[in-house]
């Protein structure tokens, strides 16, 4: 014992320790791939440049144009509005999947079946017949008198058609992704909450759906970029001024179908680019108390206390092992 | 293993001229076929510290559960501050409490558990503050100044704005002890406080729990930790197989134990 003391001592000096200078491992599979990489990719970039089919000179023509632009504008509009009533009625139904009352489970179990188990093509079809099939809408009491007599037709234009029929048919997928991420909160929260003397949707609300946004979001921003692009099939209403009806139009009155085609595409990636950064935020958000390592240095009071400490037990750097130190008291 | 219960009363002392503050008459529970409690009678008065011991499985921790309603008894009766819990008893008939009434009365029982179970996504101090704000309908800025007090009283005044997981586990358990004292709770419940804590942190939440038996709380609390037990408990209760084997003051239950099951247990653990 004392041996092994007195050893450690002698190691334990001021003098900078040499350190490791080792050779690193080399890599040359890596270079041999980068390589493949680089020839295919320049070999791309030749074929865009150079092959005249692309029309350049078309797409530049189109990248701002007017129609374009709205188009751009309607598809985030329909995007946006659809994932609203998507992401409530997403929450409702896994709240009510989690309901002890039978009756909101199985409500809630038969929509996800239903709006999952048909196609969406179908769905904005159908949306954009309900006003055949009910000309009228009337509010009133069953075999009593009614109250208020709407035409369809006024009430649920196309872009409503459109944003309703996107919307009911995504909740199904985003109830599903709400489900999982409520059951994989811990089910101590709930206990310790209901200890506190807190309830039902206030502990759905306040402890568990916060927690559960960590897992919600990426898979939710994954639905959103996806809805992005299921807009493409309001045509089907039929809504007539999202970006790829636009641009399929423009390319039909030109007859030259791939310029526009890329047009389209590129404000795809312009638009999904912008919603990947905002998802960055939004986790980033929803992260906090999770990513603990890193959040020590992004918590002033955290770091303040972390310094006192440190100070306190002659440990001159602040890092993560501050939090598992008892020297606080 | 019949339901004979061998129950001594509890400890006599300052305490005994005190109303009980809790009242466990001849419960059971059952999961499905799995008889989990067989008839426990056991009762604990105001400012007392009782301790309960016993093997895993021995259905302790459930009892505990039992006592603020997060398991449902399925026989007896459990009544706390005189108030029966989880029913209403009417014209001889039990009726169910709404959820209402079942969470009023858990707001004046605290309980910790052995995860901690601290809300993730809020710092200590908002941990603390949830409850008082949300269910008590407090004002932030005095619910803020009570949870800093409290933080101070369990030796974390300078952890508020830490995360659970940037706190170790004894550090966490101790803002969850701050965060059922928040609620001003007249009892408190504790389900193996200590087990889930590296040994070197076991201390410091014990100490917090003596300096409140000290303040007079009444405490019911299910641990292995048997130096808390002798030094702390004003009762001692063994349980095994779903009964009270033994219950006495805690010295002599653990320095003469009346019962072979106690003293097998006992030499295990001490």
């Amino acid at each position: 014992m004392s041996i092994s003391t007195s050893s450690r001592n002698s190691s334990v000096t001021d003098r900078k320790p040499d350190l490791i200078k080792a050779v690193p491992v080399r890599h040359p599979g890596r270079w041999v791939g980068a390589a493949a990489i680089v020839v295919l990719a320049a070999g791309a970039v030749q074929s865009l440049a150079t092959n005249p089919n692309f029309h350049w000179e078309t797409f530049a023509l189109y990248a701002l144009d007017a129609n374009v632009i709205q188009g751009v504008g309607w598809t985030l509009l329909l995007t946006v509005l659809s994932m609203i009533i998507a992401v409530s009625l997403a929450v409702l139904l896994a709240f009510m999947r989690q309901s002890e009352n039978p009756i909101y489970r199985w409500s809630s179990w038969f929509w996800v079946w239903f709006f999952r188990g048909t196609p969406v093509y179908t769905q904005l079809i159908f949306w954009g017949l309900v006003a055949v099939l009910y000309p009228k809408i009337t509010l009133g009491v069953p075999f009593g008198p009614d109250l208020l007599n709407l035409n369809t037709q006024d009430l649920l234009n196309a872009f409503w058609a459109a944003v309703l029929g996107l919307g009911l048919n995504e909740s199904a997928y985003l109830a599903e992704i709400f489900r999982a991420g409520l059951k994989s909160v811990d089910r101590g929260q709930i206990e310790a909450a209901e200890a506190l003397g807190m309830r039902g949707t206030r502990i759905m609300w306040r402890i568990i759906l916060p927690q559960a946004m960590r897992v919600i979001v990426p898979p939710t921003g994954n639905e959103t970029i996806g809805m992005l692009k299921t807009t493409s099939l309001v045509l089907a209403v039929p809504f007539t001024l999202d970006l790829t009806f636009v641009t399929n139009t423009l390319a039909n009155r030109s007859y030259l179908p791939i310029p526009l085609l890329i047009v389209a595409a590129f404000w795809y990636l312009v638009v999904t680019s912008i919603l990947m950064v905002g998802q960055h935020f939004i986790e980033k958000h929803y992260g906090r108390g999770v990513e603990n390592t890193a959040r020590i240095a992004f918590n002033p009071a955290a770091l303040r206390a972390a310094g006192a400490t440190s100070s306190a037990t002659q440990s001159p750097s602040v890092d993560v092992e501050t939090r598992i130190e008892e020297s606080d008291r | 293993m019949k339901t004979s219960a061998h129950v001594l009363s509890p400890a006599a002392g300052n305490a005994s001229s005190q109303p009980e503050l809790v009242n466990i008459e001849a419960v059971h529970k059952f999961y499905g076929d799995h008889h989990v409690l067989r008839g426990i009678d056991m009762s604990v008065k105001r400012g007392e510290v009782a301790v309960l011991i016993g093997p895993s499985g021995s259905g302790k921790s459930t009892l505990l559960r039992c006592i603020n309603h997060l398991e449902s008894i399925s026989a007896g009766r459990i009544k706390v501050n005189e108030e029966l819990i989880g029913y209403r008893e009417k014209d001889g008939k039990l009726h169910e409490l709404h959820a209402k009434e079942i969470a009023r009365q858990r707001r004046d029982i605290g309980m910790v558990f052995q995860k901690f179970n601290l809300f993730g996504h809020k710092t200590a101090l908002q941990n603390i503050i949830e409850a008082p704000v949300q269910v008590k309908g407090q004002k932030r800025v005095p619910a803020e100044r009570r949870a800093l007090e409290l933080l101070d009283r369990v030796g974390l005044a300078n952890r508020a704005d830490f995360y659970p997981a940037q706190l170790s586990g004894g550090q966490q358990q101790r803002v969850a002890i701050a965060r059922a004292l928040a609620m001003d709770p007249e009892l408190m419940l504790f389900d193996e406080p200590t087990s889930a804590l590296d040994p070197e942190l076991v201390g410091d939440v014990l100490e917090v729990m003596k300096d409140l038996a000290k303040s007079g709380m009444t405490m019911v609390v299910v641990t292995h930790e048997i130096g808390f037990a002798r030094e702390v408990g004003d009762t001692l209760t063994f349980m095994d197989g779903g009964v009270v084997v033994e219950s006495g003051i805690p010295r002599d239950v653990i320095a003469n134990p009346q019962h072979e099951r106690t003293k097998g247990f006992l030499s295990k653990v001490l």
